[in-house]
């Protein structure tokens, strides 16, 4: 190794190198910076034979540790329902109605139930539970079917008027349009918005009162306050399912409505199942 | 390509260094440095503070598993992590403070590369012998006695090693109980492996990369160049004393010494120094060098007593190089010379670069006060203060009770069978106390609005200690106030623990229909 010419303004030695009269000058790097390199390329090597790496035609090379991502996630799911084996034990043994009263084990099922719901029923009921037109709002203190704990339970597991489940909750609202004159529906319409609005027109809902106790009062009572053992709505509240304006009212009579769920029991486990009700229970309407 | 037969390498060795032993006043001030850091380092993680019976009772621990850093009397949650960025935002800016009056005077006391480079250094220097011993034994072919030797040394350093991985694990966990799984090798693998990639770079950065570390391993050297200008004080030659450097025979130095003899009579006062260590303990410096006329060599009598006790293997006489670490042992190695050959002290001394300049030109220099109170400086520190403070503060008004309300947004509102207007809240309260409290929520609005509780008809709830509960929190306006028919209302909730009596509370807004 002999060393090159000497530049004599920096006193540093030169590589040699001269392009268009300029010199490069010769600063070594240690040479364990050097060794680190070939370390780091052996590591490379190593490592990329020890894990997946390298792509092939049908997935990449497997690696000689096995190391598989998605078996670790697999793993830990399994250890984390290891360690959640007591309290779903629990989830099960307990009745749905007490469960608000173990404070721990109701957190569990609220925050189980709020990832099977999300999956689940979100599509529906929108991810905030607010529900949309023909789907329920589950916020709010207004049910079709009952708000308790073993409603909720029940139509979870059964649903509503679907064709896979026997015990689904059923009910028919006939399609008025074919049995009543334009005028009467027009009065009943009139009827009903008198039961929840100050601004009506007195005689029209008068004449409409008397078509409503022939024709509705039976499911939804004399005073429009529903029926919840047929899941006939409540006409007298604030909150109206399909819109409680004249126009969605006269398309409510006139063809019916046929609102329809699925039977999630045999759909989810027996603890999801549990756990979305108790849920449902808890976003501020439950009875 | 270059024509030479073979060209010259790209890459060059370490180039071994064998600092000598030293004595003065800045090695025995770095021993101490090194004494009272490497003593808190171990010890800190054994002290014990009582905290009642659920929290853990070491002085500082970072508790990662349960997300919790105690320091002494403090506690931090992870929400609080302001106060560590504020900690580093201090360390930054004293960094920038102590370089910009100081020099590099971190790396040359207390960096830990520093540090325990000295430690291992010692430990060298007393099983291999002092410089030329370990010189002729680094050149001495691989006998029994090198082998026993290097073993031996090297035994020692794994050992300090050990014991440093080994300290770093204990601020992490209880540090007894951790002690004793260690031993009965049942504790968590992520100690041992801390433990072991610890000792590994201790024993590697501190035993055979030392100075390499500092050079190209560390981003520090160059970022803080930047922050050093002429008025900073580091370690620097006096060049117009020592030059022309040059080893002189007897006679010449006798003559030196004459003339030194001489002058000093001259001087202000029988007895008085003309150097005194430092320039700026002396008042009336003679203007031009005292030596001039009479001799043709400067005081640096080129013994090369600073390169051999350098640990980072630079001649400082070469002027500022980005490889000093102002570790001042030069100084120290200088002085003890210049002392045997009867010259003042102070050839290489703690001087600002712009001092070296006026003293060259026979100018007076600046008191070292007016180096280190510059606008920069004070800037730096002002800075630092505030920030200080503005910890300081936030600690100690800190509460025991806290709580973040997020307003739920999906939906904005819900429309309840009355036409009652419902919005909901996810409400976080938490218990910093040592013990389950009682807290009571409530609000406050211009508007009428009611504060209910999820799961309970109470506004009481029951906080364990040191814990945070989500609450669901309704709030309502009856169809016909104004809250429920406008757009959004301002309200705040509050939480009081009704045991000590104190309160924190949260604004947030309340939407309604006209939203």
């Amino acid at each position: 190794m002999s060393k090159g010419k000497t530049d004599d303004v920096t006193g540093t030695d030169t590589t040699g190198h001269s392009w268009d009269g300029i010199e490069e000058l010769n600063t070594p790097l240690p040479r364990w910076w050097l060794w680190t390199l070939y370390l780091c390329i052996i590591w490379g090597i190593l490592y990329t034979i020890a894990y997946p790496a390298w792509p092939m035609v049908s997935g990449a090379t497997k690696g000689v540790l096995g190391w598989s991502t998605r078996a670790n996630v697999a793993a830990e799911i399994t250890a984390h329902e290891g360690k959640n084996a007591d309290l779903v034990a629990q989830l099960l043994a307990t009745d749905m109605d007490v469960l608000p009263a173990s404070a721990d084990l109701n957190r569990y099922a609220v925050a189980r139930g709020g990832a099977v719901f999300r999956a689940n029923c979100s599509q529906c009921h929108g991810s905030g539970a607010a529900g949309a037109k023909g789907y329920p709002n589950l916020l709010d203190d207004d049910w079709l079917w009952g708000g308790d704990m073993a409603e909720i339970e029940y139509t979870v597991r059964h649903g509503i008027r679907n064709e896979q489940d026997d015990d689904a909750r059923y009910s028919q609202m006939p399609a008025f349009g074919e049995m009543l004159e334009k005028d009467e529906i027009t009065a009943v319409v009139e009827h009903v918005v008198s039961l929840s609005n100050a601004d009506f027109d007195a005689q029209l809902a008068e004449t409409g009162a008397v078509v409503y106790a022939d024709n509705c009062a039976a499911c939804h009572g004399e005073a429009g306050l529903g029926d919840r053992s047929q899941g006939a709505p409540n006409l007298a509240d604030a909150i109206w399912l399909y819109g409680g304006d004249r126009e969605a009212l006269t398309e409510t009579v006139k063809n019916a409505r046929f609102g329809v769920m699925p039977a999630w029991g045999p759909r989810l486990t027996e603890a999801d199942v549990r756990a979305v009700s108790a849920y449902v229970h808890s976003l501020g309407g439950g009875e | 390509m270059t024509d030479q037969a073979s060209p010259p390498s790209l890459y060059a060795p370490r180039e071994p260094i064998f600092p000598r032993k030293v004595t003065g006043f800045f090695r025995r001030f770095k021993w101490a440095i090194l004494v009272v850091t490497l003593g808190i380092y171990y010890i800190t993680p054994w002290i014990r503070w009582d905290r009642g019976p659920s929290l853990p009772d070491q002085a500082v621990l970072v508790d990662l598993a349960s997300r919790r850093f105690y320091f002494f009397w403090i506690e931090i949650w992870p929400h609080e992590f302001y106060f560590v960025a504020g900690l580093l935002i201090m360390a930054g800016l004293g960094l920038f403070l102590f370089t910009s009056a100081l020099g590099r005077v971190w790396c040359g006391y207390t960096c830990p590369q520093t540090v325990w480079t000295d430690l291992f250094i010692l430990v060298e220097r007393w099983i291999e012998g002092d410089r030329n011993a370990r010189v002729r034994l680094h050149k001495a072919s691989w006998g029994v006695r090198k082998w026993r030797l290097r073993l031996t040394k090297w035994a020692v350093w794994l050992a300090i090693a050990v014991a440093t991985g080994g300290a770093w694990v204990f601020y992490f966990t209880d540090a007894p109980t951790l002690a004793r799984d260690l031993v009965s090798l049942t504790a968590h693998p992520a100690a041992y492996i801390t433990i072991a990639i610890l000792t590994a770079t201790t024993f590697i950065f501190g035993g055979f990369l030392r100075e390499q570390v500092c050079i190209y391993m560390c981003p520090w050297p160059r970022i803080q160049a930047a922050m050093m200008d002429p008025d900073t004080i580091t370690v620097a030659y006096r060049d117009w004393r020592g030059e022309p450097r040059g080893k002189g025979n007897k006679s010449r130095r006798g003559k030196v010494k004459a003339l030194q003899a001489e002058a000093d009579a001259q001087a202000a006062g029988p007895g008085a120094a003309r150097y005194s260590g430092t320039p700026y303990r002396q008042d009336d410096k003679p203007a031009a060098p005292v030596l001039s006329p009479v001799s043709e060599t400067g005081d640096c009598i080129d013994c090369m007593a600073c390169v051999n006790v350098c640990p980072m293997g630079i001649d400082i006489r070469n002027g500022q190089q980005m490889e000093c670490i102002t570790c001042a042992l030069c100084i120290d190695a200088c002085d003890d010379v210049m002392d045997k050959i009867g010259k003042p002290r102070g050839l290489i001394d703690y001087l600002a670069l712009s001092d070296e300049t006026a003293e060259r030109a026979g100018a007076p220099v600046k008191p070292l006060w007016k180096h280190i109170l510059r606008p920069r400086t004070i800037l730096y520190t002002a800075i630092w203060l505030l920030i200080g403070l503005g910890l300081i503060y936030a600690l100690f008004v800190r509460s025991d009770i806290e709580l973040t309300v997020s307003p739920v947004r999906n939906p904005t509102y819900v429309t309840l069978s009355d036409g009652t207007i419902r919005n909901i809240y996810d409400v976080r309260l938490r218990n910093k106390s040592g013990e389950d409290r009682d807290f009571r929520l409530r609000l406050t609005s211009d508007e009428i609005l009611r504060i209910e509780l999820e799961g309970t008809d109470d506004l009481s709830l029951n906080i364990p200690a040191d814990t945070t509960v989500l609450q669901r929190v309704y709030v309502t306006a009856r169809p016909q106030d104004q809250a429920a028919n406008s757009a959004a209302t301002d309200l705040r909730i509050w939480v009081e623990d009704t045991t000590a009596q104190t309160r924190a509370s949260k604004a947030t807004t309340f939407n309604g229909k006209g939203n």
